[in-house]
């Protein structure tokens, strides 16, 4: 049975990461990299066979499981080591394997010439190993140890390169911004347990409805949690401000870990605990609010950003900003789907953002590249094809099928309204501005830094691959006015619910058009600046409002001044001046006063007859003194 | 006898040890080797012969009792159950590799050296399995001197003055109990005309609540110093910080441990209306304890302090979870002393590493090592990884399951020390940043482990990935006395629910029907 094999898809990543670390300093680098991508390929082929064997022999159950043994067991508080997969979880192990085997392949060619190459795959098999554990837990504690995991995988690859503070900076940022997020999950985890008893899914999602009102303040507040887990994970506000900096990482640590996986891991926990949520219209509001801030704020610091990974991590935090408008909508299978289609374009953008890098000498300034159109033609395509779904180019890119669908219910959902279309459709024109804005100057332009060389076949195979995959993938789901065809929802719906409609008084293909004028009107945009006339972007440099303001946005919207100035300054301050600890020089004030004591009563004990005969007089006239005033 | 044997040989092991370095430098360095392995292997074969504890219907699994002064009531009476067991598991594995990182350390007085190391075991396996609370206070001081010594001859530079300290509270806080232990002595001896040292009758006296509260506080006194919870904490920084590297290793991995073992095994069940009434506060203290010593352990430069500080903030978990009273909590708890013990152990030897290396503590001069010593680089990730608590090591098991059991208990408390698992990814984040990574600082060759110092560190991490992955082991022979303890706070009769034969050695009438209590 095929399905037996399940537990070989994380255990082969692990198995990786264990031969890599205890051994790899041993191993020559083929073999370094035949071993890391090899066990990810693996992963990725048992994935497939298990999928294909699901649609065609789908379980009487809806899911798969396996169990490996009891984790702990303490009364009625069991965890187990449980896999399971249901279509859910196969859509985020499939993209988890099978983009995460691309991005190692092409790794073994981009970090060819690091030092510390089996380090690189050791932690890269971990990461996937632990993203794997995350969406194939059965029950929330397994989950939260992949949720560690990839936190910690993130951190260790952020700071790969280590001897420059700034990096190691970076990584601390990340680990313990998303951990903030963590502890609420966690404290999220105690009330779960409290109310069900239970941390194990399927029992959680089942007896929600019985034990809960809708909008009952408790399960408020679970939600609440769990989406406070998800929004340091998934880089939302308030949480954001980690990602941009964590691009410090080599570029196929930023494609796989900051874009296309483990970001999305807050999307996963939504989708997969949507009953709590729905159980909760405020919560779910909520989710939906704090996605539409975020994509716009994400978008509009896009924008301003020279660095061409930092415009990439923008964009990954505006597109995971729609994923979570769409979990607000109620909009699950979208958000899914958009899941998808972004990892394999964004992949596809940062892998060949990353061959652009590597060929320009480590160039990280979009202003300094420029005219890489000829030279560096099958970049140009491929970036182009990731860019076009990016930017949501309507009819041929996958990525306008995913994202129409999330604005379409922006506006047609139970829970859409004009507000947070409005949003979503502004953010669809800011997107489509900073990608062209990417293009053309990268590849159009003059040519302002020599390539050294062009990237080999393991880094330009996986770029076709993706950039196959971001053209076609969005085929499998067409709008219900052309087409028709709902292949990916279909597939979902056994665990994840219909969208419930509101407002669909007018017809879809208005928002259609609409959209497609937010797309192209954002691509003339930056034509007109960028191409067409570069002195309107020489006179906004003059005002002082717009250097204000760009300088605003290219800051994050200020958060990271704001969290040092809140949080960061005064705990080191209070720390710091604290370092000796008050509470021993408590005792140390004890000790002094003994020795004080101790020094002026030994004064007394001179030697001197004098002083002893004057005592003896002092003592008797005092005692004779009390005793006749008495 | 077992039980006998085991701090016999270990004190016999110290005598030898002391002669023979009269001569020989290497000779007691092997002696103790064998002797602490000896008593590890007799304890584990004892405890997988005895597997799974809690499928055994009686609580003790052995007992050994013989007069001691009898005109006082005095007996010398050992017993062993699953916690004390854990304990001396622990105390004998962390024993071994005491004497393994002294191996090159220490090279004055090398025989005296080994004979305070084996007697402060010798201490700790007679705390842990005392059931005299005479002879229980005994053990409490045999501990405390030796180590006395560790810290005030091998010390660092300012050791007199760290020695000094640790002995002063110590001993301060240990006069209390010994007060405390004579007040319940005459009052059970009022009441009942019996004057006797023995826990398994004094369990269950009629205490007058105002002076049980007052007892209560002299043996909780003694023991949250030694734990040390805030503000009994300040004499663990100087004696880290001071003490030799197998010295920071026995205090943090086992004589911190003996506080807590003292809560749980005489605290609670003596006086269990007082602990009641005192847990707001004790839980109050703990959560302190979390987020001061966390505070405190991010401004620290000396890398010994800082993990001296961590320690703080660790047991304030044990502090926040004992005083839960559930079976969550409490298997919490017991995971932490023993998860603790192997991940601040595994930071001290580390440190101790790094100065026989780069002769500081200060991390300030440290930095970029990782580039020299990749394999203490990964180890130290690990254990700093440990102590924040990531899932998949074990002290991620233990302060989960105290985080989750307290939560029923207090909810608010728990939350404010579910933050401080923030802070600890900000200290232990910045213990691998200014040692590991960064640009190096010093540009001296330096070695990376030795194949000692690889057994050392190897042993360690497979315990705290063990621990982690499949905790069943502890949990299960842990069981018994969480589920008394539970029993005791549930408000349920105790003697009902514990079935089961007596034990064979056993003559007396106060271990019968496999109780905890004697009536």
């Amino acid at each position: 049975m095929i399905n037996n094999l399940l537990w070989l898809i994380p255990a082969l990543p692990l198995m990786g990461f264990l031969v890599l670390s205890l051994a790899g300093k041993s191993l020559s680098k083929s073999a370094i990299a035949f071993i890391g991508a090899g066990s990810i390929c693996l992963s990725a082929i048992i994935t497939i066979l298990i999928g294909i064997n699901f649609l065609n022999h789908p379980p009487a159950e809806g899911f798969i499981s396996q169990t490996l043994w009891t984790w702990i067991e303490v009364g009625n508080f069991k965890p187990e080591i449980t896999f399971l997969i249901d279509p859910l979880s196969l859509v985020f192990v499939f993209v988890i394997t099978f983009i995460g085997a691309l991005i190692h392949i092409y790794s073994a060619g981009f970090m060819a010439g690091d030092k510390d190459y089996s380090r690189f795959f050791a932690c890269m098999n971990l990461f996937v190993f632990s993203m794997l554990v995350l969406v194939l837990a059965n029950n929330l504690l397994l989950l939260y140890l992949g949720w560690e995991g990839v936190g910690l995988c993130s951190y260790l690859l952020i700071g790969f390169w280590y001897e420059n503070p700034q990096n190691g900076y970076a990584a601390r940022k990340a680990f313990i911004m998303t951990r903030i997020g963590d502890t609420a999950m966690a404290i999220g985890l105690f009330m779960i347990f409290s109310q069900f008893g239970s941390l194990l899914i399927p029992e959680i999602l089942a007896k929600a409805p019985q034990l809960f009102q809708q909008g009952d303040s408790i399960i408020t507040i679970i939600a609440l949690l769990l989406l406070a887990g998800g929004l340091g994970k998934s880089a939302q506000l308030p949480l954001q401000n980690w990602l941009p900096d964590a691009m410090a990482g080599p570029s196929p640590v930023s494609a796989l870990i900051h874009a296309a996986t483990m970001v999305t891991a807050g999307v996963y926990l939504i989708a997969r605990m949507h009953v709590i949520f729905e159980l909760s219209p405020i919560a779910q509001m909520i989710v939906a609010i704090i996605g539409a801030a975020t994509l716009l704020i994400a978008g509009f610091s896009a924008i301003t950003q020279y660095d061409i990974k930092r415009v990439l991590a923008y964009s990954t935090i505006s597109q995971i900003g729609y994923m979570f408008l769409a979990l607000g909508l109620g909009a699950w299978t979208s958000a899914i789907f958009h899941f998808m289609i972004h990892a394999f374009f964004k992949a596809l953008l940062f892998l060949a953002a990353g061959a652009i890098i590597e060929s320009l000498h480590h160039e990280h300034n979009m202003f300094k590249m420029g005219g890489l159109k000829n030279k560096m033609p099958l970049i140009f395509w491929t970036f182009l094809i990731g860019s076009a779904s990016l930017a949501a180019l309507p009819l041929v890119s996958a990525g306008f099928y995913s994202k129409d669908a999330i604005l379409w219910y922006a506006w047609s959902s139970e829970k859409g309204n004009v507000f947070l279309w409005t949003i979503a459709l502004l953010g669809a024109f800011i997107t489509a501005a900073y990608t062209c804005r990417m293009m053309i100057v990268t590849f159009w332009g003059s040519s302002k830094t020599e390539i050294s060389h062009l990237p080999g076949k393991l880094m330009t195979i996986p770029l076709l691959v993706l950039a196959f995959f971001s053209v076609l993938a969005g085929f499998i789901e067409l709008p219900h006015n052309f087409g028709h065809l709902t292949l990916f929802s279909d597939f979902l719906n056994p665990v994840l619910p219909e969208t419930r409609m509101g407002n669909e008084s007018q017809p879809e293909w208005i928002f259609q058009l609409l959209a497609a004028a937010a797309t192209f009107g954002g691509i003339y945009i930056s034509y007109l600046f960028y191409f067409k006339k570069p002195a309107l972007i020489a006179n906004l440099k003059q005002s002082s409002w717009a250097i204000g303001l760009y300088q605003f946005l290219f800051s994050g919207w200020g958060f990271d001044l704001l969290y040092n100035a809140l949080f960061v300054i005064p705990i080191t301050y209070i720390s710091n001046i604290n370092k000796n600890d008050v509470v021993d020089q408590l005792y140390k004030g004890i000790s002094f006063i003994s020795f004080k004591l101790n020094k002026s009563l030994s004064y007394t004990q001179s030697g001197s007859l004098r002083w002893y005969a004057m005592g003896l007089l002092l003592g008797a006239i005092i005692i004779l003194t009390i005793q006749i005033l008495l | 006898m077992i039980l006998v044997w085991l701090i016999g040989i270990l004190m016999g092991g110290g005598l030898l040890a002391l002669i023979s370095g009269q001569r020989n430098k290497t000779l007691p360095r092997w002696i103790s080797l064998y002797t602490v392995s000896a008593g590890f292997l007799a304890i584990i074969s004892f405890w997988i012969d005895h597997y799974p504890i809690s499928s055994i219907s009686n609580a003790w699994l052995i007992e050994y009792k013989a007069d001691w002064i009898p005109a006082f009531g005095i007996t010398f009476h050992l017993a062993v159950d699953g916690l004390s067991l854990l304990l001396l598991a622990l105390t004998f594995f962390l024993g071994i590799l005491a004497v393994l990182c002294s191996w090159t350390d220490v090279k004055e007085r090398v025989g005296f050296y080994h004979f305070n190391l084996l007697w402060i075991l010798a201490g700790i396996c007679g705390v842990f399995m005392a059931m005299d609370l005479f002879l229980f206070y005994f053990f409490w001081e045999v501990m405390l001197i030796p180590m006395y010594f560790l810290i005030g001859i091998w010390g660092s530079e300012n050791r007199v003055y760290a020695a000094y300290k640790f002995f002063i509270f110590t001993q301060a806080s240990g006069l209390l109990m010994l007060l405390a232990i004579l007040g319940l002595y005459f009052i059970h001896g009022n009441n009942t005309g019996n004057y006797t040292f023995n826990y398994l009758e004094l369990i269950g006296t009629a205490i007058p609540q105002g002076i049980q509260n007052w007892l209560m506080l002299g043996f909780m006194i003694a023991f949250v110093v030694k734990l040390p919870i805030v503000p009994f904490h300040s004499w663990l920084p100087d004696a880290h910080g001071e003490a030799p590297t197998a010295g920071s290793l026995i205090l943090a991995g086992l004589l911190l441990k003996t506080g807590a073992y003292g809560i749980l095994r005489f605290v609670l069940p003596l006086f269990p209306e007082a602990s009641a009434n005192f847990a707001p506060v004790a839980m109050f203290l703990g959560v302190t304890g979390i987020i001061y010593g966390a505070i405190m352990a991010f401004s620290q430069t000396d890398l010994k302090r800082l993990i001296a500080y961590t320690s703080v903030s660790h047991m304030g978990f044990v502090m926040l979870g004992i005083f839960s009273f559930n079976a969550l909590a409490l298997q919490g708890v017991i995971m932490q002393l023993v998860t603790h013990a192997v991940s601040t152990g595994a930071l001290f030897i580390m440190a101790g590493m790094l100065k026989e290396r780069l002769h500081t503590r200060d991390i300030n001069q440290m930095g970029g090592l990782w580039s020299q010593m990749p394999r203490m680089g990964a180890v130290g990730m690990l254990f700093a990884m440990a102590s924040l608590g990531l899932p998949g090591l074990g002290s991620f098991i233990a302060e989960f399951l105290i985080l989750l059991g307290a939560f029923r208990a207090s909810p608010l408390l728990t939350i404010i020390a579910t933050l401080g698992l923030v802070f600890s990814a900000v200290y232990s984040l910045r213990i691998v940043q200014k040692v590991f990574l960064g640009p190096v600082k010093k540009d001296l060759p330096v070695l990376d482990l030795a194949w000692r110092e690889m057994f050392i560190m190897a042993s360690l991490t497979i315990s705290i990935i063990w621990l982690g992955m499949y905790p069943q082991p502890v949990i299960n022979t842990a069981k018994p006395m969480v589920k008394y303890i539970e029993q005791i706070f549930s408000g349920e009769n105790t003697s009902q629910s514990h079935t089961g034969k007596s034990i064979p050695t056993s003559q007396q009438n106060n271990i019968k029907d496999g109780t905890y209590v004697s009536k």
